[in-house]
């Protein structure tokens, strides 16, 4: 039986597709409807499979959430303190360096690579380099403090300070990523509007008001999201930064991956990481399905 | 959702805006200004923060223990001596080689099976592409925290948290990945169609068709993934934390997350110990900055 020219193609598309077809329904899908049914049980690794508890798991993160001290109540918090404060705090310096590097002709690769360097460095590395430089006393940033006669700082020992000193070096660490993105971004502006925009008389202030900000908008949009979730997610630095314990001081840096990790690994408690992860779960897609609307809903200029 | 979302810049143009980041920007000379020096300090000062902490990281390394207590920029008696008591008391250099095998197998399967995938899913007609393209898609919601308990489970299951398994237990999850599939699919969209029909004529079977023909084309997307996932599996932590058991099976980030928890108040080992991990990877940047640079702007593009 000869084979069509049309039949042949499906079967090597077939035979192309089979490795990751496998690969995505062991270790994508089935992992992830598996997580779903973990979060319905009381599991542990070590007895196996647990009994079915039905919504229990999230009852009892739903009641902790309410629970003055617990870790989960302080984790969630936490989580949407880190992304309150680092993905303002990310878009804006990142797009300030944008706009400048893009001014400049002098030296633009040498600055280009400066604000990049730390995104090639593993978030451990980094986490240790900043313990050294917030360390009490002898740390660097203390050192500059009191050769400037300010007061010194406990950062990362301190219940108020920790949090936002850990966000400062998230934000440290991805800067150049988000720089290089909007550097991307500011390039797909045609020169010519601002060319109308000064015939026009507009002055530098109107110009980035009304037509790279307009422009930039989906770029925007699109960076705020990721940076959303890398807040969400925000695991790496916090175990490695925080001081008595892990999220500490007095729970004051946990995340909700964080709990997770300490859930199901430490204390074995899968069902309720498992629970909790859902829950990250559903957060995430609301924020791509409301991304999705938005770009959706793109102005062509 | 709509997949045009996706495809709303051509790969050439993509390829375009990623050439123009790294290149000099175009714009008309500026006469010296106030606004210009302003501009310039401003840079100067942002480009002292990111660069400073790695230079104190490497002098510190460089300090002997005493030196630490009385501020000096500068080690006024540098020694090397830190590094040889790290990397003889450590397995620095096993950790090297770990991190090295998981980065390069992740990176040479994921370039291989997402231009695979990328192209079928370009290239040919066949029941179920659409649902196959979904499938794929929807995966990208998933944030890998869901899916460590499952993983870890299978790994223990599978014996994957044990002896040399353990290399394939760091590594399996990220062999494939839905983000490069998209990236290779909308590049390949730019390979002319006319050409893969005239190698068909010559007799190419399909593979050679993928391999000696579209593949090249589409080199710089190649590269660019690879960079990019390179990076990523040799910075990665989570995963690699909880599925290895045995010290010698650590990657770097681990190894050096628990070799901090040994030498907790001896700063100068610890950031002997971050040198180490970072010198190697910060001498490839500054080589490779320029392709590092247009690789990171290609896969970041929104597309």
């Amino acid at each position: 039986m000869k084979l069509t020219l049309q039949r042949r193609q499906i079967i090597w598309a077939y035979i192309f597709l089979s490795v990751s077809l496998v690969f995505f329904v062991v270790i994508r899908w089935y992992p992830a409807i598996l997580a779903l049914g973990i979060s319905f049980r009381d599991w542990n690794v070590f007895k196996g499979e647990g009994p079915w508890v039905g919504l229990a798991n999230f009852q009892a993160i739903w009641e902790d959430l309410f629970k003055p001290r617990s870790s989960v109540r302080a984790a969630f918090l936490n989580t949407f303190k880190y992304v309150l404060l680092g993905v303002p705090l990310q878009l804006t310096l990142a797009l300030g360096v944008a706009l400048m590097l893009n001014q400049i002709r002098r030296l633009s690769g040498f600055f280009r690579a400066a604000y990049f360097v730390p995104f090639v460095t593993s978030f451990v590395a980094v986490a240790f380099v900043w313990n050294w430089l917030y360390a009490p006393q002898i740390g660097l940033i203390n050192q500059i403090l009191s050769a400037l006669d300010l007061p010194t700082q406990p950062f990362l020992r301190s219940p108020k300070q920790a949090l936002p000193s850990i966000a400062v070096v998230a934000v440290w660490r991805s800067l150049g990523f988000a720089v290089i993105i909007f550097l991307a971004g500011l390039q797909q502006i045609p020169e010519m509007y601002y060319e109308a925009a000064k015939i026009a008389g507009a002055n530098r202030w109107q110009m980035f008001r009304h037509v790279t900000l307009p422009l930039l908008n989906p770029v925007i949009v699109y960076l705020a999201v990721l940076q959303t979730i890398q807040f969400l997610r925000m695991f790496d630095l916090v175990q490695n930064m925080s001081t008595d314990n892990a999220g500490g001081p007095l729970k004051s840096t946990t995340t909700v991956v964080l709990e997770v990790y300490k859930e199901g690994f430490s204390s074995y408690n899968m069902g309720y990481a498992a629970a909790l992860t859902i829950i990250l779960f559903l957060v995430i897609m609301v924020i791509t399905l409301l991304q999705m609307r938005v770009l959706s809903r793109r102005i062509e200029y | 959702m709509t997949t045009t979302d996706i495809e709303t810049i051509t790969p050439s143009r993509r390829l375009e805006l990623a050439e123009q980041v790294v290149s000099a920007p175009q714009r008309s000379r500026q006469p010296l200004s106030w606004l210009m020096a302003l501009v310039y300090l401003l840079l100067s000062i942002g480009a002292a923060v990111m660069v400073v902490p790695f230079i104190w990281m490497l002098l510190t390394s460089l300090k002997p223990a005493s030196e630490l207590v009385q501020f000096s920029f500068l080690p006024k008696n540098p020694t090397l001596e830190n590094y040889v008591s790290v990397l003889s008391t450590n397995s620095f250099g096993r950790w090297y080689v770990n991190s090295l095998i998981i980065a390069t197998i992740s990176t040479v399967s994921v370039a291989f099976f997402d231009s695979l995938v990328g192209y079928t899913l370009s290239k040919f007609e066949f029941p179920g592409k659409n649902l196959i393209f979904i499938g794929i898609l929807a995966t990208l919601m998933v944030p890998t925290e869901m899916l460590i308990i499952p993983w870890y489970t299978m790994s223990v299951h599978w014996g994957w948290t044990q002896g040399p398994a353990q290399y394939w237990g760091i590594v399996f999850p990220g062999v494939i990945t839905a983000v490069g599939i998209f990236l290779m699919r909308q590049f390949f969209e730019g390979v002319p169609n006319e050409l893969l029909d005239a190698a068909r004529i010559d007799g190419l079977n399909e593979f050679g068709i993928f391999w000696n023909i579209a593949l090249p084309l589409v080199k710089p997307a190649v590269a660019a993934l690879m960079i990019f996932n390179f990076i990523g599996n040799w910075n990665a932590y989570l995963w690699p934390l909880i599925v290895s058991s045995e010290r010698a099976y650590y990657t770097l980030p681990v190894g050096l997350s628990f070799f901090r928890g040994e030498s907790i108040t001896e700063w100068e080992k610890i950031m002997t110990g971050a040198s180490l991990a970072t010198v190697p990877l910060l001498l490839v940047f500054i080589i490779f900055q320029r392709q590092i640079i247009k690789g990171i702007a290609l896969t970041g593009i929104k597309g």
